[in-house]
C-alpha cells in the first residue's frame, strides 16, 4: 500500500533524524474489489445488530468521557483513540441500515455509506489500539460495553480482508496447524514430555478418560513451558485424574481475536469435543485472559447449548483448592502487587480468585491505585501484542502500567495471564524495568507443602 | 388565529403526537430486534439486581475517574436538575400542566426559577464551549449533538426573555417560547435526547450482563 515518494517532509525535531512518520500503512488480504470489501463488511456487521448492540449504539451521548479510561488514549492523547470513535463505521452502518430511523438517515443521507477508505483508516483503531479491556465501560455514563462492540466490528473487518497482517497470519496458522505460534500437537507432546523429565513430574497425555482436561496456551507451550510442569505437579498432588490431549489443547482463540466467528467456533469445538469424548467434568484454562473469555463466556454460545462440563481459569481452580484445604501452601514472605488480566477480572468476574490464592501464600498484597476490577490494561491483549506497528504505543501504555505498579512499592509482581506476562517481559526489556513479572501458578507450584511434609 | 392561538392549539397537538409516536417507534424499533440467549453458565443468579445497581452505579464516576470527569458530571447535573426544576416547579409551567392533568402542586417563587434558569443556561453554554474546544468531543460530535443543544437551550433563552418582558410584543414572545418547546418535543425522538430513555435500558443491560458473570461494569 505504500509508494516511494520524495515528497515527505524531514523531521528535524526528533532525536533520530528521518522524515516525518508517514501515515499508518494499511494491511489488506485477498484480492477483492473495494465494493466487495465494503459489502462483506456490511453483511458481517449486520449479523451483529441485535437488541443489545442496538441499545448501546443508540445510547451514546457523545460526552467523550470514555477517552479518559482508555489506556491507549491516555498514552497517545490522540482524540482518534477515543473508545466510542473506534466503532464509528460500525455505528454508522447500524444507523444507516438497521436502526429504527434508518429510512430517515438514508433519505436525507445524514449517515453516509461506509467506504473502503474509512474501513482502512479504522483498521488501526479496531486492532492496534484496543485490547477489548472494557475499562471504558466503567466510566461511561450510559455504561456502554464498547469492548464487545469493537469485537463485533472486527467480524466485518476480517471478512473484508482488512486485518493487520501479523494477526491474520497467526490466526490462519492457528486454523491450519491448531496453534497460532507453532505449538503443533507434536511440538506440544514433545514439550510436555520434556517438562515431565526436567521437573520429574508425572505427565498425563492422551488419557482416554479423565475428570479434568487441562488446556495450555501456545504462549506457555513455547515460552513458559514451566506452566505445564506446575499444573501437573499441583493436579498430581491433589490426586486428580487429569490429562492433556493432543486433539484439544490450545486455549487461545485467534478466531475470536481477529474477528472470524466461523474459525472461533471451530477452535472452541476442538476443545469442547475433546472434553466430551473423555468425559471431563472440568476443563481448566491456563493463565490466559482471552481464553477465559472464549471458553468460559462464549464457549456455550459457540456450541449452541450449555456446556456439559465446568470451565475454570487456573486461578479459580487454585482458589477453590486452597479454600477447601486440598492444597496447602508454604508462606512466602514478600510484598506483592497483582496485575489483573482484564478478561479474567473485570470482564470475567474472577477478581477474587487470585486474591484468595495470594492470601493462602501469606504474602502482603498491595493493591495498585486503580486495581482489581478497575485495573488498567497492560496494552498487550486483544491481539495487539502481535502487531508490530502498534509497538510504540504499546510500550507507552506499559510505561504507565510500570509507574502504577511501581507506586505500590511491592517487592514482587504477579499476574495470571501469560499474554500479559510476555508483554511485561518484552516491554520490561525495552524500557529497562527493574522488576520481573511472575506467574501466580508457578508461585503456587513452587510453594506446595509436599505430602511428606504435611 | 394569532401566533399564540396556533402555539397553544394545533402546534401543540402536532408536537405531542410526534413526540409520543416517535418515542414509541424508536424504542420498539430496538426492542423488536432479535437477541440470542446467552447460554454460558451464570456465575450468580439474580442478574437483574446487578441491572438495577447499574442504574445507580453510573450516576457518578468511580473514584479513579473523578479527577478527569467529575467537573463534567457536575455541569451535567446542573443542566438536568435545572431543566427539571424549571419545567415542573415554575408556576406558569405548573399551571400549564395543571390544565391538562387537572390538579395543581407546589411551586418555587419566580425569582428562584429565574435564577435557576440563568444558571442552567450558563451551564448549557459551558457544555457547548467544551464540546467546541475539547478535541475529543469535537471529533466525536455530529449534527445531532449541536441540534440537541440548540433545541434544549432555546426554550431557556426564550423563556427568560418572556419572563423579563424583553419581546416587543408579549403575546408573540410567549408564543415563540411555546413553539421553541414544541420544537424540542418534535426533535426529541430523532436525536440523542432519547438518552433519557436509553440510559435506563443501557445501564440495566450492562449491569445485568456483568452481574451474571460476576464482573464489573
Ligand atoms: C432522565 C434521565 C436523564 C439522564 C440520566 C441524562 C443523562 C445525561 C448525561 C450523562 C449527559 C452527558 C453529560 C456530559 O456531557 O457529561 C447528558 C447530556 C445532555 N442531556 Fe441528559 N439525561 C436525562 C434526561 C434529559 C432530558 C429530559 C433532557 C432534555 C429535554 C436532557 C438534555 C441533555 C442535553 C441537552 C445534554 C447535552 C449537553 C452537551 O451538549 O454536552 N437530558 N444527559
Ligand atoms: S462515555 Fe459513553 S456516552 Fe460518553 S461518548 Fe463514550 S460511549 Fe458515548
Ligand atoms: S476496551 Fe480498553 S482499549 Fe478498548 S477502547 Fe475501551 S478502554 Fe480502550
Amino acid at each position: 500500500m505504500s509508494n516511494t515518494t520524495t515528497e515527505m517532509t524531514l523531521d528535524l525535531e526528533a532525536k533520530r533524524l528521518s522524515v516525518v512518520e508517514p501515515g499508518t500503512r494499511v494491511d489488506v488480504q485477498g484480492d477483492m474489489s473495494d465494493e466487495e470489501r465494503v459489502e462483506k463488511a456490511m453483511t458481517n456487521f449486520a449479523k451483529d445488530f441485535g437488541r443489545v448492540t442496538a441499545t448501546y449504539m443508540e445510547a451514546c451521548i457523545h460526552c467523550g468521557a470514555c477517552a479518559h479510561a482508555c489506556p491507549f488514549y491516555k498514552a497517545s492523547g490522540n482524540p482518534r483513540h477515543t473508545p466510542i470513535w473506534k466503532i464509528e463505521p460500525f455505528k454508522q452502518a447500524y444507523k444507516r441500515e438497521a436502526g429504527p430511523l434508518a429510512f430517515f438517515y438514508k433519505a436525507f443521507n445524514l449517515k453516509p455509506k461506509v467506504t473502503v477508505d474509512e474501513l482502512k483508516e479504522w483498521q488501526e483503531l479496531l486492532y492496534d489500539t484496543c485490547t477489548l479491556c472494557g475499562r471504558c465501560t466503567l466510566i461511561c455514563p450510559m455504561s456502554i460495553d464498547i469492548a464487545t462492540l469493537v469485537g463485533m466490528a472486527r467480524h466485518g473487518m476480517f471478512h473484508a480482508g482488512l486485518v493487520p497482517h501479523e494477526l491474520y497470519t497467526v490466526t490462519e496458522k492457528a486454523q491450519r496447524e491448531g496453534s497460532p505460534l507453532g505449538a503443533t500437537p507434536q511440538v506440544f507432546e514433545d514439550r510436555v514430555e520434556w517438562m515431565g523429565d526436567e521437573h520429574e513430574v508425572e505427565m498425563h497425555m492422551n488419557e482416554d478418560q479423565a475428570d479434568v482436561l487441562v488446556l495450555m496456551s501456545s504462549i506457555e507451550i513455547q515460552k513458559y513451558p514451566e506452566s505445564m510442569a506446575a499444573t501437573a505437579k499441583i493436579l498430581n498432588q491433589m490426586g486428580k485424574t487429569w490429562t492433556f490431549r493432543t486433539d484439544g489443547y490450545e486455549a487461545t482463540n485467534f478466531g475470536m481475536l481477529s474477528g472470524n466467528t466461523g474459525w472461533q467456533k471451530e477452535m472452541s469445538m476442538k476443545v469442547i469435543d475433546t472434553a466430551e469424548k473423555i468425559g471431563a467434568k472440568l476443563v481448566i484454562l491456563p493463565e490466559c485472559g482471552h481464553a477465559y473469555q472464549a471458553l468460559r463466556w462464549q464457549g456455550a454460545n459457540m456450541y449452541g447449548k450449555p456446556l456439559p462440563f465446568k470451565v475454570q481459569h487456573i486461578s479459580e481452580f487454585l482458589a477453590d483448592a486452597v479454600d477447601s484445604g486440598s492444597l496447602k501452601l508454604k508462606t512466602v514472605n514478600k510484598t506483592v502487587a497483582f496485575h489483573d488480566p482484564c478478561q479474567v477480572s473485570r470482564r470475567g468476574g474472577a477478581t477474587s480468585a487470585p486474591r484468595k490464592v495470594l492470601e493462602a501464600l501469606g504474602v502482603k498484597l498491595i493493591e495498585s491505585k486503580s486495581g482489581g476490577s478497575m485495573n488498567t490494561c497492560c496494552g498487550g491483549g486483544g491481539g495487539v501484542i502481535t502487531i508490530h506497528r502498534a509497538d510504540t504505543l504499546r510500550y507507552k501504555v506499559m510505561g504507565a502500567k510500570f509507574r502504577q505498579l511501581g507506586e505500590t512499592g511491592a517487592e514482587m509482581m504477579v499476574t495470571s495471564c501469560s499474554n500479559c506476562r510476555q508483554n511485561f517481559d518484552d516491554s520490561g526489556e525495552k524500557l529497562n524495568w527493574d522488576k520481573q513479572m511472575n506467574s501466580l501458578l508457578e508461585l503456587v507450584a513452587d510453594n506446595l507443602v509436599e505430602e511428606a511434609e504435611k | 388565529m394569532t401566533l399564540l392561538d396556533f402555539a397553544r392549539g394545533p402546534a401543540m397537538q402536532i408536537a405531542i403526537i410526534i413526540f409520543v409516536v416517535g418515542i414509541v417507534w424508536r424504542l420498539v424499533g430496538v426492542w423488536g430486534l432479535r437477541q440470542k440467549k446467552d447460554l454460558s453458565e451464570a456465575r450468580s443468579k439474580g442478574a437483574w439486581v446487578g441491572g438495577l445497581k447499574g442504574l445507580f452505579a453510573h450516576a457518578w464516576p468511580y473514584k479513579p475517574f473523578v479527577p478527569s470527569v467529575g467537573t463534567q458530571y457536575i455541569v451535567g447535573y446542573v443542566i438536568h436538575l435545572g431543566l427539571f426544576i424549571v419545567l415542573f416547579f415554575g408556576t406558569p409551567h405548573m399551571l400549564f400542566f395543571a390544565d391538562i392533568v387537572g390538579f395543581t402542586w407546589w411551586t418555587l417563587p419566580g425569582g428562584v426559577i429565574t435564577f435557576v434558569a440563568v444558571i442552567t443556561t450558563v451551564a448549557l453554554f459551558i457544555a457547548l464551549a467544551k464540546r467546541l474546544t475539547n478535541p475529543v468531543q469535537r471529533l466525536i460530535s455530529n449534527f445531532d449533538d449541536y441540534a440537541t443543544w440548540f433545541v434544549t437551550t432555546l426554550p431557556f433563552v426564550t423563556g427568560l426573555a418572556t419572563n423579563a418582558n424583553l419581546w416587543p410584543d408579549y403575546e408573540t414572545g410567549l408564543a415563540i417560547h411555546l413553539l421553541s418547546v414544541w420544537l424540542l418535543l418534535i426533535y426529541f425522538p430523532f436525536g440523542k435526547l432519547m438518552h433519557s430513555f436509553w440510559f435506563v435500558v443501557s445501564r440495566y443491560t450492562t449491569g445485568s450482563r456483568f452481574a451474571r458473570r460476576g464482573g464489573m461494569a
